[in-house]
C-alpha cells in the first residue's frame, strides 16, 4: 500500500500529509511532482491543502489542469482511493470528480479553528470508521461549500455528503464539510485530517478517517 | 561627475555633513547610483547611526559587531544537533501608507531572514499597535482610519503568512492615542537549522559566481529604507509607490528551493535583498567577505527592461536573494531554482581586492569600497533629558483614586481591546501549519512548537507593554523582558534567549532619545540577570506623526527550551484543581501595582504612576520553578499576572477553562489593588499537588499563596477587602469575547 502526496507550487500541506500518513496512520507515501504524468505503484491520492499556483485565477483552477491531475482523474475513475483536503478538495472540485464548488467565507475572512463533524452516510471507505462527532481543524479562506438545488438534492439522494458541520463555520450549504463522488472512493473535505494525527498536537481524530488508507488492498 | 546640490541629497535622506563626508571618504565626487547607495546604507535603518552607541549595552551584540558578525551569535542550541534561530522587525511606515502590503512585506521579509541563516521558517509572531478603535477615545473619522488600518494589517499579515506556509502561532495587539497617525507593525520569525549548517552572508573565493534568485526586480520600493528612516509628514499618501508588494506564492517557492539547494553544498553565502535591494546585498557580502564584486545589472531579471542602474540598485521589489556558489557549481544550485519556478541568474563573480563595481549598458555606474558603506556609516550620540512628565508620576497615590464599582470595573477591563480576547485576528491565521503546533494564541501564555525530528520543544512569545514604558522606560525594558520570559515559563519552558523589536520616536528629541536609552538599558540589564541574551533585534525611529510621538515600544521575542513537549501546559485550569498563586515577592512601592496599570489608565482614564521594579534575579527563580513543576506534572496550568492584575487573571481562566473559580485573594492595602494590581512576578498555577507547588516554591526562595479551588457552577468568586464578588462565566465570556467583534462591526465568533 502506497500513497502519492501530490505536490503543485503552493502547496503547502504536503510534507504534513506525509508525515501524518507515515508516521501516523502507518502506511508507505511519497511526493508525486506537479508536472508527472504517472502514478504507477500507487496505491491511492492525496491531494494535499495550500496554495496551489497562490490560487492565482481561481482557488485549485490552475492546479486541476496540471498533468498530475490528469492521471489522477483517470486512478478515480478505476474506483481506487482519492482523497482531497482544504486545497485538496477545491482541486478536486474543480477537475470535475466531485460536484459543487468552494467560493469564500461567508464572512469573507480566513477562519482557523477546530471544528465538530459527523459522518452523514457511513456507506464509504472514508466515513465507515468514524462512529463519533469529531473534532477536526479548519483553516480556508473559501470553504463555503456551494451547489445548485437539483446538485443537492442528488448528492442528498445518492449519500454523496460525507461530513456535516455541527456548526457551520463558512455558510456552506446544508452544512457540507465534505462530499464523495457515486462511487465513493473519492473524498474532497475543508477540514484537514492530516493535521488530527496526534494526542500532542491537540487529538487524533483525523485518523479515523485516514486509516481507510491501510486498509485500501494494494 | 559633478558634485550634487543639497536638493538632490538631501531628497535622499542625506545631509550636509553626511554628503561631505562621503565625498571625502570616496575621494571625489559620487555617481547619481553611488550617492543612492550612501543613502540607503547609510539611514537609520540599515546604518543604526542613531541607535549603535545604546544597542552597544547588549554584550551579545558588542561582541558580534567587534567579531564575526552577528550570524552565529544567534543560534540557540536546541539539541540533537538543531538549533533555533529568530528575529523581529518593524514594518511600520509601509503598513501606515498601505496596511496590508506593508504587513505582508513585512512577514516576507523577516521569514527571508531566518531563511538566509540556513534555517526552515518554522513559527511566525507579531506584536501590533493601533490607535483608538473604540468611539469617543479619538474623532471619528481617526477611530475608523484606525480600524481600516487593525483589519487590512491582520488580513496582510493572514493572506502572507497562511500562503507562505508558516504558521502565525502568538502574538499581541495594544491600542493607545498616540499610535493614531503612526501604527506599529513588528513580525518576528523562528526557524531551525543544524547547528554545523549555519549559512554565512560573507562573500568569498575569488572567480565564484553571484547568482540573483527570486522574483524579478521592479520599480516598487524604491528607497523604502529611507522611507522607513524618516517622519511622517503629510505627503505619506504620496509615498505608496515606496511600498512594496508582496507575493507570498513565490516566497513560498523560495523557501523550498533555497533549503534544497543549500542542502547540495554548492552555495558559499547567501543573503536576503531586503531593505535597500541589491545595494544591501551585494555590498554587505562583499563587505563581510573582505572581498570585491563584479555586478552586471544588464542581466537582472527585470519586470520593465528600460530600468536604470540606480533603480535596480534601489528597488525594494520583494522574494528576492542572493547567493555566491562555489565556481562550477553554479547550475546545480539554478537548476533547483528552476525545478521550482524560480528565477536564478548569475549577475557577477567575486574579484580580488575590495572594489564594488556595478555596470549598466556597458557603462560603470558605480565603483567603490563596500567598506564605506558598512563601516564608515557616521554615528550620532544623541543628548538625553528626562522629561518633567516622569519626575511627575513618582507623586501619584492611589489611595486617592475615585472609588469605582469592582463587580463592572473587571468586566470594563475584560472588554478594553488591550485585554480582550484577540480571536478577532489569531482565528485569521493558520496557526498549525507544519503540524509542529502544539498551544498557540489564546490557550496558552506563549505558543510551543515541537519541531519533527526533534525530541525537545520550544516556547516562544512576542510581548512588551508601552503603558508601563512610557511611565518609566526603565522598568519598562526590564518588564518586558520579565514578563515574557514569565509567559514562556508558563508553558513549562526555560527561558533562553531574547530578540528585541525597539520602536521608538524621533531620536534626535532629547526625550525620546532618553526614552530608548533607559529602555535598552533596561532589556539589557535584564537579560543579563535573566541569562537570556539579546542574539538579535531591529530598530525603528521617527514613528512619530502630527498627533505627536508614539508610546516608547520596546517588544521581546523570547524563545524557551523544552525538554518534553509534551509536558507543556496551556492556561487552563482542571476540575478538582487548587488555585495557587507564586509570587516573587518583593516589597510593593507605594504606587501598590496600580502605577500606569490598565485600571489606573483604562478604567479611571489617566496615565499616572510608576509600575512595580521587577526583582529579576527572584524572576529568573520563578522561570526555572515553573519549568520543573511542569516537567514533573505537578501543575495541570499556569498564567501570568499581568494587565488588569489578579482578577483579570483569574477570570481569563474561568474563560478558558469553561469552570468556575471560588478565591480569597492575598491581603493588600487596597481593593482596587489587591484584585487589580499589576504586581510583577505573580503567576497564578493550578494544581491537584498542593504540598508538592509548596515545597518546590519554597525550595527557590518564593512566596506562595493557596487562592482557592476551581468549582463546577460556572462562576469566578473572589473574597478581599471588597467582600466578597460574583461574575458568572456567561457574562465574563460576554465581555471578554465580544468586545472586538463588536468594535469591527463583525458578529461573535465564539
Amino acid at each position: 500500500m502506497k500513497v502519492a502526496v501530490l505536490q503543485f507550487p503552493g502547496s503547502n500541506c504536503d510534507q504534513d500529509a506525509l508525515k501524518a500518513l507515515r508516521d501516523d496512520v502507518g502506511v508507505d507515501a511519497d511526493y508525486v511532482w506537479h508536472n508527472d504524468g504517472s502514478l504507477n505503484g500507487f496505491d491511492a491520492v492525496f491531494v494535499p491543502g495550500g496554495f496551489s499556483y497562490g490560487d492565482y485565477l481561481r482557488c485549485g483552477a490552475m492546479a486541476s489542469r496540471s498533468a498530475i491531475m490528469q492521471e489522477t482523474i483517470r486512478f478515480a475513475k478505476e474506483g481506487r482511493p482519492v482523497i482531497g483536503a482544504c486545497n485538496g478538495f477545491q482541486i478536486l472540485t474543480e477537475s470535475g470528480l466531485l460536484p459543487g464548488a468552494l467560493l469564500k467565507n461567508e464572512r469573507q475572512k480566513f477562519i482557523c479553528k477546530d471544528v465538530m463533524l459527523e459522518a452523514v452516510n457511513r456507506t464509504s471507505i472514508w466515513t465507515a470508521a468514524v462512529d463519533r462527532t469529531i473534532s477536526l481543524p479548519i483553516a480556508h479562506g473559501e470553504g463555503r461549500y456551494v451547489i445548485d438545488a437539483d446538485g443537492l438534492k442528488r448528492i442528498q439522494d445518492q449519500e454523496q455528503i460525507a461530513f456535516r458541520y455541527v456548526s457551520n463555520p463558512n455558510g456552506s450549504v446544508d452544512d457540507i464539510a465534505g462530499v464523495v463522488n457515486e462511487a465513493g472512493n473519492v473524498l474532497g473535505l475543508m477540514p484537514h485530517p492530516e493535521r488530527a494525527t496526534k494526542e500532542l498536537l491537540g487529538g487524533n481524530d483525523g485518523l479515523l478517517i485516514l486509516k481507510a488508507l491501510s486498509l485500501v488492498n494494494a | 561627475m559633478a558634485a550634487f546640490t543639497p536638493e538632490v541629497y538631501s531628497s535622499m535622506g542625506l545631509n550636509d555633513s553626511e554628503y561631505a563626508l562621503l565625498t571625502e571618504l570616496l575621494g571625489r565626487d559620487p555617481s547619481y547610483t553611488e550617492l543612492g547607495m550612501f543613502a540607503v546604507m547609510w539611514s537609520e535603518h540599515c546604518g543604526y547611526k542613531f541607535s549603535r552607541p545604546v544597542l552597544n549595552r547588549f554584550s551579545k551584540y558588542k561582541e558580534a559587531m567587534e567579531g564575526e558578525g552577528l550570524e552565529n551569535a544567534g543560534v540557540v542550541p536546541l539539541g540533537d544537533g538543531l538549533g533555533i534561530t529568530m528575529k523581529v522587525e518593524s514594518h511600520n511606515h509601509p503598513s501606515y501608507v498601505e496596511p496590508y502590503q506593508g504587513a505582508a512585506t513585512g512577514v516576507g521579509g523577516i521569514i527571508r531572514d531566518i531563511l538566509t541563516m540556513g534555517a526552515r521558517p518554522v513559527a511566525l509572531l507579531n506584536s501590533l499597535r493601533f490607535g483608538p478603535i473604540e468611539d469617543g477615545k479619538a474623532p471619528d473619522a481617526i477611530v475608523r482610519k484606525n480600524r481600516y488600518l487593525f483589519d487590512h494589517v491582520v488580513e496582510g499579515i493572514a493572506g502572507y503568512g497562511n500562503c507562505v506556509g508558516v504558521p502565525t502561532v502568538a502574538g499581541e495587539v495594544n491600542f493607545h492615542p498616540n499610535y493614531s497617525g503612526n501604527p506599529l507593525v513588528n513580525a518576528m520569525c523562528v526557524g531551525v537549522l543544524k547547528m554545523d549548517e549555519v549559512t554565512t552572508a560573507a562573500a568569498s573565493g575569488v572567480g565564484n559566481p553571484v547568482i540573483y534568485l527570486g522574483s524579478s526586480t521592479g520599480r516598487d520600493g524604491i528607497h523604502g529604507a529611507t522611507f522607513a528612516s524618516e517622519a511622517f509628514g503629510e505627503d505619506s499618501e504620496a509615498k505608496r509607490p515606496n511600498v512594496q508588494i508582496g507575493d507570498p506564492f513565490a516566497e513560498k517557492q523560495v523557501i523550498e528551493a533555497t533549503l534544497e539547494a543549500l542542502a547540495t553544498g554548492a552555495i558559499v553565502a547567501i543573503q536576503d535583498m531586503g531593505a535597500a535591494g541589491l545595494t544591501c546585498s551585494t555590498v554587505e557580502m562583499a563587505s563581510k567577505g573582505g572581498v570585491g564584486m563584479d555586478i552586471n545589472l544588464d542581466l537582472v531579471p527585470m519586470r520593465e527592461n528600460d530600468m536604470s542602474g540606480y533603480e535596480l540598485m534601489l528597488s525594494e521589489s520583494q522574494e528576492r536573494m542572493m547567493a555566491v556558489a562555489e565556481k562550477g557549481r553554479e547550475q546545480e544550485v539554478m537548476d533547483v531554482f528552476h525545478k521550482w519556478g524560480v528565477h536564478a541568474v548569475v549577475v557577477g563573480y567575486v574579484t580580488e581586492g575590495e572594489t564594488l563595481r556595478v555596470s549598466r549598458r556597458g557603462q560603470v555606474i558605480a565603483e567603490l569600497d563596500p567598506k564605506l558603506l558598512t563601516d564608515h556609516c557616521p554615528v550620532y550620540h544623541s543628548e538625553q533629558t528626562e522629561p518633567e512628565s516622569f519626575r511627575k508620576a513618582a507623586a501619584f497615590d492611589p489611595s486617592s483614586l475615585p472609588a469605582i464599582d469592582p463587580h463592572s470595573a473587571l468586566l470594563r477591563l475584560l472588554g478594553t481591546p488591550d485585554i480582550a480576547s484577540k480571536r478577532y485576528v489569531y482565528q485569521q491565521y493558520d496557526q498549525q501549519v507544519q503540524t509542529q503546533t502544539v498551544w498557540s494564541s489564546g490557550a496558552a501564555d506563549a505558543a510551543v512548537i515541537a519541531p519533527s525530528g526533534a525530541k525537545k520543544g520550544f516556547s516562544v512569545k512576542l510581548d512588551g507593554n508601552a503603558r508601563w514604558t512610557k511611565a518609566h522606560p526603565l522598568r519598562g525594558g526590564q518588564l518586558a523582558v520579565a514578563e515574557s520570559a514569565r509567559n514562556v515559563a508558563c508553558t513549562g519552558a526555560l527561558p533562553v534567549a531574547v530578540t528585541d523589536g525597539l520602536n521608538f520616536g524621533n531620536p534626535t528629541y532629547p526625550e525620546v532619545y532618553w526614552q530608548f536609552s533607559e529602555a535598552v538599558e533596561g532589556i539589557a540589564s535584564a537579560s543579563e540577570i535573566m541569562e537570556t541574551p539579546v542574539i538579535s533585534g531591529n530598530v525603528s525611529f521617527y514613528n512619530e506623526s502630527e498627533l505627536g510621538e508614539i508610546p516608547p515600544t520596546p517588544m521581546i521575542g523570547m524563545v524557551g527550551v523544552l525538554e518534553d513537549p509534551s509536558k507543556a501546559i496551556g492556561l487552563s485550569p482542571r476540575l478538582g484543581d487548587e488555585l495557587i498563586l507564586i509570587r516573587t515577592g518583593q516589597p510593593l512601592s507605594a504606587h501598590q501595582g496600580l502605577g500606569a496599570s490598565a485600571y489606573v489608565v483604562d478604567v479611571i482614564g489617566t496615565e499616572d504612576g510608576y509600575p512595580e521594579a521587577p526583582d529579576l534575579a527572584a524572576e529568573k527563580r520563578l522561570c526555572a520553578l515553573l519549568a520543573k513543576l511542569a516537567s514533573e506534572g505537578a501543575i495541570n496550568s499556569a498564567h501570568d499576572v499581568s494587565d488588569g492584575g489578579v482578577a483579570v487573571a483569574l477570570a481569563e481562566m474561568v474563560i478558558a477553562g469553561g469552570l468556575g473559580i471560588k478565591a480569597v485573594l492575598p491581603a493588600a492595602q487596597l481593593a482596587a489593588a489587591q484584585l487589580f494590581g499589576e504586581i510583577q512576578g505573580d503567576v497564578v498555577v493550578s494544581s491537584s499537588n498542593l504540598g508538592k507547588v509548596k515545597e518546590l516554591s519554597e525550595q527557590a526562595d518564593l512566596l506562595v499563596f493557596p487562592l482557592g479551588t476551581t468549582t463546577a457552577g460556572a462562576t469566578l468568586n473572589l473574597t478581599g477587602l471588597f467582600g466578597e464578588l460574583s461574575w458568572n462565566l456567561a457574562e465574563l465570556t460576554s465581555a471578554y469575547e465580544s468586545a472586538i467583534p463588536r468594535l469591527m462591526g463583525a458578529a461573535d465568533l465564539a
